[in-house]
């Protein structure tokens, strides 16, 4: 690709652009701001607004007797104490803690296979991995949640097959897995692909020097290949993290199966869902979307810090 | 593909340096060629299980989109049984409820080329103006813009649908187009391969001649930008294509759905009591909505890993 071939003055890690001469800085002093204007306009209008419009709507209640009322930040405390909201943030969590890393790990795994050479047809696993991430979740999910159904699912077969009641993975103990294992189906592959690039790029007057040293592929892996996958490895679990933040398709789309082991408040991003749509509290949905936004930030900005000492250290 | 090739010719001839820092550029396979490495049938045979893990659930939907309702429940569901029914199922899903199906496939692509394609645009645009100028405030707005890669796009979802349904926007088609146009991801991608793939001193000899500004760009700079507005446009064509809560909650008219909301209401009628099940169509309609973006997918694979190259390896 043009952009990755040698001789475009591409630095890794420089600051930033060229600076333009000083004649021609002075003669584009705002045509920069005309490239970016149809940009930051939708962004204005469709990213900052909604948030300034949700806090402004967070600081109001609407109740029955005295209508809309300014509330101060009484939506906010009533947050802080509201157990519906803390179960699903710990579900949330819990999801996190567990599933991010189970994934990164085999993403992993599958990258350094792919990359080492050894594997037969090594393309062909490539792309069947990542061809889950091309599913749209609605689908992944709606397909998952029929295997996961004991009619004419992968578990009913099993059980006919087998003559065994396997555990119903829509039941209460073994659903947040269940959803997990739909993440990590459509998502494995994208992390794959994002450390295949990455290991792509090493130089081959490495490996070179590491074969002349006679260095073995767990030693290659250790000392040649994960140090250079740090930035990659950095940006996969941002995403990651921030994805599961997100977590609102499969748990909406397994509802109508699982309605009782779901409930109303399964993840946050349902919870502010269901309060909008099912409840009408609009301004207590937009306090919960700003406090997950602002956890989410902070979370995602705590993960880059410690990432970043990782890389220093 | 041409371009590899000159890359890879570009790094045969280079001069044989140590020292030169890693570059995102497919290795070369010279004096050590990995491709000549034994073959390892153990980790052939692990990874095989990765294989079937992943294209299971998409075999069993090939197999189950080829069974009547009825089979379904009858046959055994890994494997084909009963009627080949297929091709009924997809002329039902087609025409069921007065051509649901087409109407909802029709909407997707609206949004899809609105959406994926506006914010291909807007991305190019500002990454061509953040990589290639100096204006005040430039730093300020990289801050922000970079920032809100931060901010998960469903966190958004219920604060923009709460203005929209005040601004009368809600049920619109612009109610997901607009929100669909904002890619800072895309903005990031665009900026990092300007920065790289258009030399300054192209512009400073365009700008020499007297040539104006946008001009330059729609004559030079959008040509060397077209590997990376691709990649911009993957990414978003997969992300409308399959976007899911936006439609759900700006959207109540069945007329408006794309095929994710459609398909899901079909699956969430099935499934509740004294509703009418008709999973075939579910599934058969799931086979067909993800046909073209795996077709896409494949086709374009090239431009994944460059821009996952470009996301990861350049901070």
């Amino acid at each position: 690709m043009t952009v990755l071939s040698p001789g475009t003055g591409l630095e890794a890690g420089s600051a930033g652009p060229r600076r333009e001469r000083r004649r021609g800085r002075v003669r584009t002093r705002w045509t920069g701001w005309g490239f970016l204007a149809p940009f930051l306009l939708v962004f204005l209008f469709a990213l900052v607004a909604p948030i300034v419009y949700a806090v402004y709507l967070s600081l109001f209640q609407d109740k029955l007797i005295g209508g809309n009322r300014f509330a101060g930040l009484a939506n906010y405390t009533e947050a802080f104490k509201d157990p519906q909201f803390w179960s699903g943030f710990e579900r949330m969590a819990l999801f996190l803690v567990v599933q991010v890393p189970v994934m990164l790990v085999l993403a992993l795994g599958v990258a350094f296979a792919i990359d080492s050479a050894r594997l037969h047809w090594a393309p062909l696993y490539r792309l069947s991995i990542f061809l889950p991430y091309a599913v749209p979740s609605v689908v992944g999910a709606l397909m998952w949640g029929f295997l996961y159904g004991t009619q004419f699912g992968l578990l009913g077969q099993l059980d006919r097959w087998f003559h065994t009641t396997l555990p119903d993975p829509l039941g209460n103990t073994l659903i947040l897995p269940a959803i997990g294992n739909i993440v990590t189906w459509e998502y494995v592959g994208y992390n794959m692909l994002i450390f295949y690039s990455a290991l792509r790029v090493i130089p081959n007057e490495i490996y070179e020097a590491a074969e002349l040293d006679n260095a073995g592929a767990w030693r290659i892996i250790w000392h040649i290949k994960l140090p250079s996958l740090r930035p990659a490895m950095l940006v996969a679990t941002v995403f990651s993290v921030i994805g599961s933040f997100q977590l609102f398709t499969e748990p909406a789309v397994i509802f109508p199966i699982a309605k009782d082991q779901i409930g109303s408040a399964y993840t946050p991003n349902w919870y502010a869902y269901n309060l909008s749509f099912n409840g009408q509290e609009y301004n207590y949905s937009a306090t919960i979307a700003i406090v997950m936004g602002v956890l989410t930030v902070i979370v995602a900005y705590l993960v880059q810090r410690i990432g970043r000492r990782g890389q220093e250290a | 593909m041409a371009v590899t090739e000159a890359a890879n010719a570009a790094n045969a001839a280079r001069p044989e340096r140590a020292a030169r820092p890693a570059r995102p550029a497919r290795r070369s396979r010279g004096a050590w060629n990995p491709n000549r490495r034994r073959k390892s049938p153990a980790l052939t045979l692990v990874m095989t299980l990765g294989l079937i893990y992943s294209l299971l659930p998409l075999f069993w939907l090939l197999v189950n989109a080829s069974k009547s309702e009825s089979n379904l429940f009858s046959t055994n569901g890994l494997w084909f049984g009963g009627h080949f029914s297929l091709f009924e199922n997809v002329k039902q899903t087609l025409t069921y409820d007065n051509d649901e199906f087409l109407h909802w496939f029709g909407n997707t692509l609206i949004y899809v080329a609105a959406g994926a394609g506006g914010a291909t645009v807007l991305a190019t645009l500002g990454g061509y103006g953040l990589a290639k100028f100096d204006f005040p405030g430039k730093r300020g707005v990289l801050a922000v813009v970079l920032g809100a890669v931060a901010i998960p796009g469903t966190v958004l979802v219920v604060p923009t649908f709460l203005m929209f349904s005040k601004l009368g926007l809600v049920n619109t088609y612009w109610s997901i187009i607009i929100p669909s146009l904002i890619n800072p991801f895309g903005l990031y991608l665009m900026w990092i391969f300007s920065r790289d793939a258009i030399p300054a001193e192209l512009l400073e000899a365009a700008r020499v001649d007297g040539a104006r500004e946008w001009r330059i760009f729609g004559s030079i700079s959008l040509r060397l930008l077209r590997p990376g507005m691709i990649t911009v446009l993957l990414f978003a064509v997969v992300q409308t294509w399959n976007n899911y809560f936006l439609p759900l909650v700006m959207l109540n008219k069945p007329n408006l759905y794309p095929l994710t909301v459609g398909l899901d209401q079909w699956n969430a009628q099935s499934q509740t009591a004294g509703g009418i099940p008709i999973f075939n169509l579910v599934l058969t309609g799931s086979l067909l909505m993800i046909l073209p973006i795996m077709v896409v997918f494949l086709v374009m694979q090239r431009y994944w890993q460059s821009g996952l190259t470009a996301g990861s390896v350049k901070q």
